[in-house]
Parts: C-alpha cells; structure tokens; sequence
C-alpha cells in the first residue's frame, strides 16, 4: 500500500457565520482483519479507527471506524464558521500513525 | 361523492404506473458539470451514423452514480488518476527517463490529445491507441518495458493522460494511413452477432438502446469516458477488458486485448462517440 495520503476541501474563504461544508478522504486500504492470503495466514487488520476535526482547537467532529468500512474512507459534514481560523483533521491508523492536514480559513 | 374519490385516486395511480414506465427507462434530461466546467453528453451525429443524436452513458445512471462524477474530489476514480500521475513523474528503464522527461507538464503536453484517439501508426501499419502508444514510448524512448494488458500501471497512466483532454469532444482523423478500412472491419464486428446468445453490439446498444436489460439501463455504449470508473469493480476498467466483457457475456469466445478485431472495434466505437466530451474517468455502475 502506498503511504495513506490525506485529501481535504475546504472553502478558502467564508462570510462570518456560514455554514460550510467540508469534504475529506483518505487513501487507505482499511484491511479488516477479515481476509486470508493465499496460503490460508490472516491478514491482520489495519484500519484507520479515528477520525477528528477540530477549529481553532476546538472539536468539530469526531468518528470512530470499524473493519465494516470500504477502503478510502470519504466524510463530508459541515461547520458553521464565525472567525478565521485553522481546520484540523486526523486520522490515527491502527499502527499508531497520525496522519494529518491542515487548511486555513478567511472570514471576510 | 365517496365512489368519485375512489375512481379519481384510481386514475391518478394508473397514471403514475403510465409515466413511471417510460421515463425510468428514458435517458435523463441533464447537464454534466465537472468542477464548473460543461460537459458535452449529447452531440448531433457524424454523417453516416445510425443515430441522430449521440449521449453520453453518464445520461442512463442513477442519480447517485452521476452525482459522484460532477466533482472530482468525489470521483473515485481519481485516486487511480492521481497514481497515473505519478508514474508519468517516475524514471523507468535504461534511458534514465521518466514521461516528464521529454513531455513535461502532462496538463500542458497531453492537453486535449486523448480526444484524439486511436490514431494511425504507420511504422506498425494499424491503428494505436493510448495503451499501446505508453508501451510505444516505454520501449523506444525509455528502454523500458512495455506493460502487459491491464497490469503495471496502464490503466492509470491512460486514465492520467485521458484526463488531460476532459471535456474536449471526440473526434478521430479516419483519413489517416488505412483506419478508414479498420473502420469498416469494426462496424462489420459491431453488427455481428456472436455466441450462444447470438447478440451483437449492435443488438443492444443500437436496437435496444434506452431499454432495460433486467436490472441494467442500456446506453449507447460509448467510450468516451474510458477508462472508466465501475462501481462493480471499485477501480478503473478499461476499454478492451469492457470489450471482452461485453463479448464474454454474449457467451463468446473473446479476442485478446489490442488485437486486431479489438483495434478495429475501438476505432469504429470511438467514432460513434464522435462529439462527446471526454469524461475519463468516468463513473459507471
């Protein structure tokens, strides 16, 4: 697997008190733990588990993902902005890798 | 008053069963916008072409299946676009080149050409697509070596290049060398049947067009959007494997990928999507 490649859209620029919306995905196999090689060994599991927005420090959205969830895992949501600031987003790999982005906004 | 409600709900359900009939089957009124920019999913047809209007197959999905592709950062088939890209970055083989090496900027060198395609290749005396020009390339210019069929990174690296010519509508140059008699030996396999159900391309994508075939909305059958991204398969297919997909379920035996039935096929397809905006990676069911 190529190394998981966070890929976030955001607006760059929004009016005081906007609702955005926000699109985020991430390249990543999500092995479930599920699956076999073809000698018959377990794959073992390697999923991305946790998923985090926060703005300005503070949390914004939060998920936790189970082996269910296809590779790629893709979230939009959206966020009501009143100042500008910093959105942060991770995701933790069952490895303990974080991986993350992040992507400023202007309110106007 | 009571008997005239009943006979009026009646009327009107009956009338529901008579709209939802044909327009379920009808191919859908509606632009494609890509990252703000228009599609074109319906062309007036060339000359000689069996249909007045060419669509896009974009115009039979589901609602949820043609939203996915209006933006690219939804389009699965991106990830595969973004891996294209970085072969197009990646030195390979004896030369010491990657295709950047001589190309540079694949937004500003292949722009518009995968509309283009097949072209005439007069060394090789038939036509060539884009598969076959990357494989061209990598051993001639690059000393590497050529990909197999749908292996390495064909698929991506086509579906990188095709990407390039988004929007720019079809059109191939049949007075190239001899393609206008590759032409004719593909619209003579379009319109013969084959297999233990007897179908030939035509059987489907021309007389039943707009039909369902159970559960599946018939289109046109263009190409315009190859390779395409199929939910089915959760990742690129291209042309030719659609080809012997199409060819294999008609209960048939199917020609290898890039041979001479299939060349011809593509040549003569290509041109019935004359017109169309190229949408690779298109998203498909």
């Amino acid at each position: 697997m190529a190394a998981p490649k966070p890929r976030v859209k955001v607006p760059k620029t929004a009016s005081a008190g906007e609702v955005i919306t926000i699109k985020t995905l991430i390249s990543h196999n999500m092995e479930s733990g599920q699956r076999k090689d073809k000698d018959g060994n377990p794959i073992p599991r390697q999923i991305i588990n946790k998923f985090t927005c926060e703005f300005n420090g503070q949390k914004v959205f939060e998920c936790d993902l189970d082996p269910a969830i296809s590779a790629n895992p893709f979230f939009e949501f959206s966020a009501k902005v009143n100042e500008s600031g910093t959105f942060k987003f991770t995701w933790v790999d069952d490895d303990g890798s974080v991986y993350s982005s992040e992507n400023q906004i202007e309110v106007k | 008053m009571k008997k005239t409600v009943v006979i009026s709900a009646l009327a009107a359900a009956l009338a529901c069963v008579g709209v939802a009939g044909p327009a379920w089957a009808d191919p859908v009124d509606e632009q494609l916008v890509i990252d703000g920019e228009t599609m074109i999913t319906r062309a007036k047809a060339p000359e000689g072409h069996p249909f007045d209007e060419v669509l896009s197959g974009w115009l039979f999905r589901t609602v949820e299946t043609r939203a996915l592709e209006t933006d690219s950062f939804t389009n699965p088939g991106m990830l595969e676009v973004e891996e294209g890209e970085a072969i197009w970055n990646k030195v390979e083989g004896s030369a010491g080149k990657s295709c950047a090496s001589c190309h540079g900027d694949a937004a500003e060198s292949m722009k518009g050409i995968g509309a283009h395609y097949p072209k005439w290749d007069a060394e090789a005396k038939r036509p060539i697509n884009i598969e076959l020009q990357i494989n061209k390339c990598r051993e001639q210019n690059m000393g590497a070596e050529p990909y197999d069929f749908d292996k390495g990174g064909q698929k991506q690296l086509t579906a990188y290049i095709k990407r390039q010519a988004l929007g720019e509508p079809v059109s191939i140059d049949l007075s190239q060398g001899d393609l206008q008699s590759w032409w004719e030996k593909g619209k003579d396999l379009y319109y013969t049947r084959t297999g233990q159900l007897n179908l030939s391309c035509a059987s489907c994508h021309e007389a039943n067009m707009g039909k369902m075939i159970r559960a599946d909305h018939l289109s046109q059958g263009q190409i315009n959007g190859f390779p395409t991204y199929r939910l089915k398969n959760a990742g690129l297919v291209s042309v030719h494997n659609r080809f012997r997909g199409c060819i294999r379920d008609t209960r048939a035996s199917f020609p290898k990928a890039f041979s001479d039935e299939l060349m011809a096929l593509e040549v003569y397809v290509t041109w019935r999507g004359s017109g169309l905006s190229v949408e690779t990676p298109a998203v498909r069911q």
